[in-house]
């Protein structure tokens, strides 16, 4: 099984390693962490997708919810949420090619955000499976590089993950 | 501000500390907390000097064993805090309240590899309930107040505090931090009502209940309340190592510890009930042996302070999370049972067929247990123990009747433990007897700590059943290797001329007939005294639960 963790946590120094620590420590997988800070300067918000069997994932929210700094908790897997990750990909790019990968990149609702004499970089946001879609589709071009920043979710309407909750 | 009502942050630490009301803590100096020892020289907290960190941590570990009350100490940066990491580690994994602090470099060292620099908070994060590192001194009386209530509400544990030498060394006026606002912490107390009365409803549909105690039950001060538990619906009780002392060692009710050294009727009863009451217990695995075997018969309770206990280690059909004591106040209104008087025939039918028993020839471990037991009855006593084969005797064969009077590293299982802890409670409770039942090989992790006991005029007893080796690592060698006995036989000091070195007293006892003149010998003494019983060198732990062995499946 996969989840996805809304988690709201104090925005002191350390937190990230304990949060981490706390997934080492048990062997529990993250599959992706994302981390920044809240329009609360105080609140940082973390989305962790984890993978692991229905015990592990029940320990997962138990044990986060132990740490002090660790101010909310929400398994928000099975409600309606909207999440995104996005992708910079630098592709090889000539001449030749460049028109085949605008053309993609235009079906993915992505950008071209960057172009040089061989390579471009492309910029796409989206859900897991378009990412994955557009990696797979630009690789007959040969992918130089490439960085994800890990999923971040929100539930949809009314439904949120607060301090005070 | 004006200058005069200016305090360095040694100071305002000191302070703190008087608010939080310790009177006593256990450390050792060194360069990077000098403010604070400063500090420490005006005012009347009680500063015992151990003669190693790890001893403090332990020291400040039994004191808050023995009283319920969090243990204090202390050590400078660097080599200072590492050497504490087993004693928070042992305080970790027992639930054991403890505030350590420790020194650091100058804030501007930090992160250069400075000398005698650790980064003692990454270190300590997976061993402590919380750490802090304190980067102004204006924090201090706000981390102080938030460590103490972390570390004594809620499921305890250990707190560390580390503070940089500049901060301990800088300037500014105390101000009281005034209420604590922990967003993220908020231990609950009262079990939900429809969880204690779907309880209630189990309870009165068992047959052959048993209760499984633990450490949380004495943790909470809950004792009171689990005997009247148990009274109230006829059901025997088992305990862990933890939680001895938790339910009177000669009720008839009791059952004693349960599990791998667990006896022989007590894990028969536990294979058999029909429910299972776990009490304040996290299921551990020397607890349940082969997991999918534990009490397999039986519908499971669990109530404990820890919500992420539940369904960690074995499955359970009601939890209820909440203060052991405040739940079994609301559990015990209104409760029914019906059990089966079968039941405790059956059990008593397995007392007598299968009793807790040992040779009596030669002068057996058992023996020098049982003796001091009987003498200890009646009086104020504290008895703390080592690792080994030493602890499951003592767990096994001291009468143990009231809470916080039996004192042993259970989680982490830390040798070296027992002897600095008993200085801990010793300094709690000068006017008690301290024993602390040792193996040749645990007593000498820690030794040194003689000094300590000499210094300070502490009358701890050790009664080191000197069996020449390693024993319970011998044991597990002589019964799954194959009797090959790799690096476990020792070769000991004379034990006697060590106590006598260090100013304390020593006695050799080699007959069973000269166990209890010496056992009176030592009580009497004003001095701490070392008693080195030369016990039958391959005597055994029976029975034993094979490891990876349903608990039913015992050895000998
Ligand atoms: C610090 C530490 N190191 C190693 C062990 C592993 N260990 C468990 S019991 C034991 C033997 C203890 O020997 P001794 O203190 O002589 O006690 P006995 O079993 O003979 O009573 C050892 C080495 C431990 N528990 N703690």
């Amino acid at each position: 099984m996969r989840s996805t963790y809304s988690v709201l946590v104090e925005n002191n120094p350390g937190v990230l390693a304990r949060v981490a620590g706390l997934f080492s420590r048990r062997g529990y997988n993250i599959d992706s962490l994302s981390v920044s800070r809240t329009d609360d300067p105080t609140v940082s918000r973390m989305t962790i997708v984890v993978e692991g069997e229905k015990v592990v994932l029940e320990q997962v929210t138990k044990q986060l919810r132990k740490l002090v700094d660790v101010i909310r908790v929400r398994d928000i897997t099975d409600e309606p949420h909207v999440d995104r990750e996005l992708v910079l990909i630098k592709v090889n790019a000539d001449s030749g090619t460049r028109g085949d990968i605008m053309q993609i990149v235009e079906i993915f609702r992505g950008r071209i955000v960057d172009v040089g004499e061989y390579t471009s970089i492309v910029e796409v946001t989206g859900d897991e499976g378009k990412i994955n879609a557009i990696e797979n589709a630009l690789k007959p071009f040969g992918i130089i590089e490439l960085v994800r920043t890990g999923k971040v979710a929100m539930q949809r309407g009314t439904r949120t993950v607060l301090v005070e909750d | 501000m004006r200058s005069e009502d200016m305090l360095t942050g040694g100071q305002i630490l000191v302070e703190c500390l008087k608010n939080e009301g310790v009177d006593v803590i256990f450390g050792y100096p060194g360069g990077a907390v000098l403010p604070i020892y400063d500090a420490l020289y005006d005012s009347d907290i009680l500063h015992v000097l151990t003669r190693h960190e790890q001893a403090a941590a332990h020291a400040a570990d039994g004191y808050a064993r023995a009283t319920g009350r969090p243990g204090v100490c202390m050590a400078t940066s660097g080599p200072g805090a590492t050497n504490l990491v087993t004693g928070i580690a042992t305080a970790a994994m027992d639930s054991v309240p403890m505030v350590a602090i420790t020194g650091q470099v100058p804030t501007t060292l930090i992160g250069k590899d400075a000398f005698q620099e650790a980064d003692i908070t990454g270190i300590t994060m997976p061993i402590t309930k919380h750490n802090y590192l304190v980067r102004d001194v204006n924090d201090l009386p706000r981390i102080v107040k938030e460590a103490f209530y972390i570390a004594t509400t809620g499921r305890p544990g250990p707190v560390l505090i580390d503070i940089p030498r500049d901060v301990s060394a800088g300037k500014t006026e105390y101000r009281d931090p005034g209420p604590i606002g922990l967003r993220g912490y908020m231990p609950r107390l009262a079990g939900e009502p429809a969880k204690v009365a779907a309880a209630a409803k189990l309870i009165a549909q068992a047959r052959r209940p048993l209760i499984y105690a633990g450490g949380g039950v004495i943790n909470s001060g809950a004792a009171e309340y689990l005997r009247k538990l148990a009274e109230t619906i006829m059901a025997p009780v088992a305990v862990t190592l933890m939680g001895i002392g938790c339910f009177p060692g000669d009720h008839p009710l009791f059952l004693g510890m349960l599990g791998m050294h667990g006896a022989r009727y007590t894990n028969y009863a536990v294979n058999e009930c029909d429910l299972l009451l776990a009490i304040g217990v996290r299921f551990d695995d020397r607890v349940t042996g082969k997991v999918d075997s534990f009490a397999s018969h039986a519908k499971v309770i669990h109530i404990d302070i820890d919500p992420a206990e539940f369904g960690k280690n074995v499955p359970v059909d009601i939890s209820i999370a909440g203060d052991v004591r405040t739940v079994l106040v609301d559990l015990i209104k209104n409760l029914t049972c019906n059990p089966d008087p079968a039941w405790q025939e059956k059990i008593a039918r397995w007392k007598k067929e299968y009793p807790l028993d040992y040779s009596r020839e030669g002068l057996r471990p058992q023996a020098v247990i049982r003796e001091l037991s009987d003498m200890l009855q009646g009086r104020q006593y504290r008895v703390t123990t080592e690792v080994g084969q030493n602890q499951m005797w003592a767990a096994q064969h001291f009468c143990i009747t009231r809470p916080r009077s039996f004192i042993s590293s259970g989680g982490l299982g830390t040798m070296g433990y027992g002897f600095p802890a008993a200085i801990g409670v010793q300094v709690a409770c000068p006017d008690e007897l301290v024993f602390d039942i040792a193996g040749d090989g645990s007593i000498q992790m820690n030794i040194q700590e003689l000094t300590t006991a000499v210094n300070y005029e502490l009358p701890v007893n050790v009664a080191i059943l000197n069996n020449g080796y390693l024993g319970m690592v011998r044991q597990w060698q002589e019964l799954f290797y194959n009797r090959r006995y790799s690096q476990t036989e020792l070769t000991n000091p004379d034990f006697v001329k060590v106590a006598e070195a260090f100013g304390a007293e020593g006695l050799r006892v080699e007959k069973s007939a000269e166990i209890r003149p010496a056992l009176e010998q030592a009580i009497a003494s004003s001095k701490p005294v070392f008693l080195d019983f030369i016990v039958e060198r391959e005597e055994n732990v029976m029975p034993i639960v094979p490891p990876g062995e349903a608990i039913s499946r015992m050895l000998g």
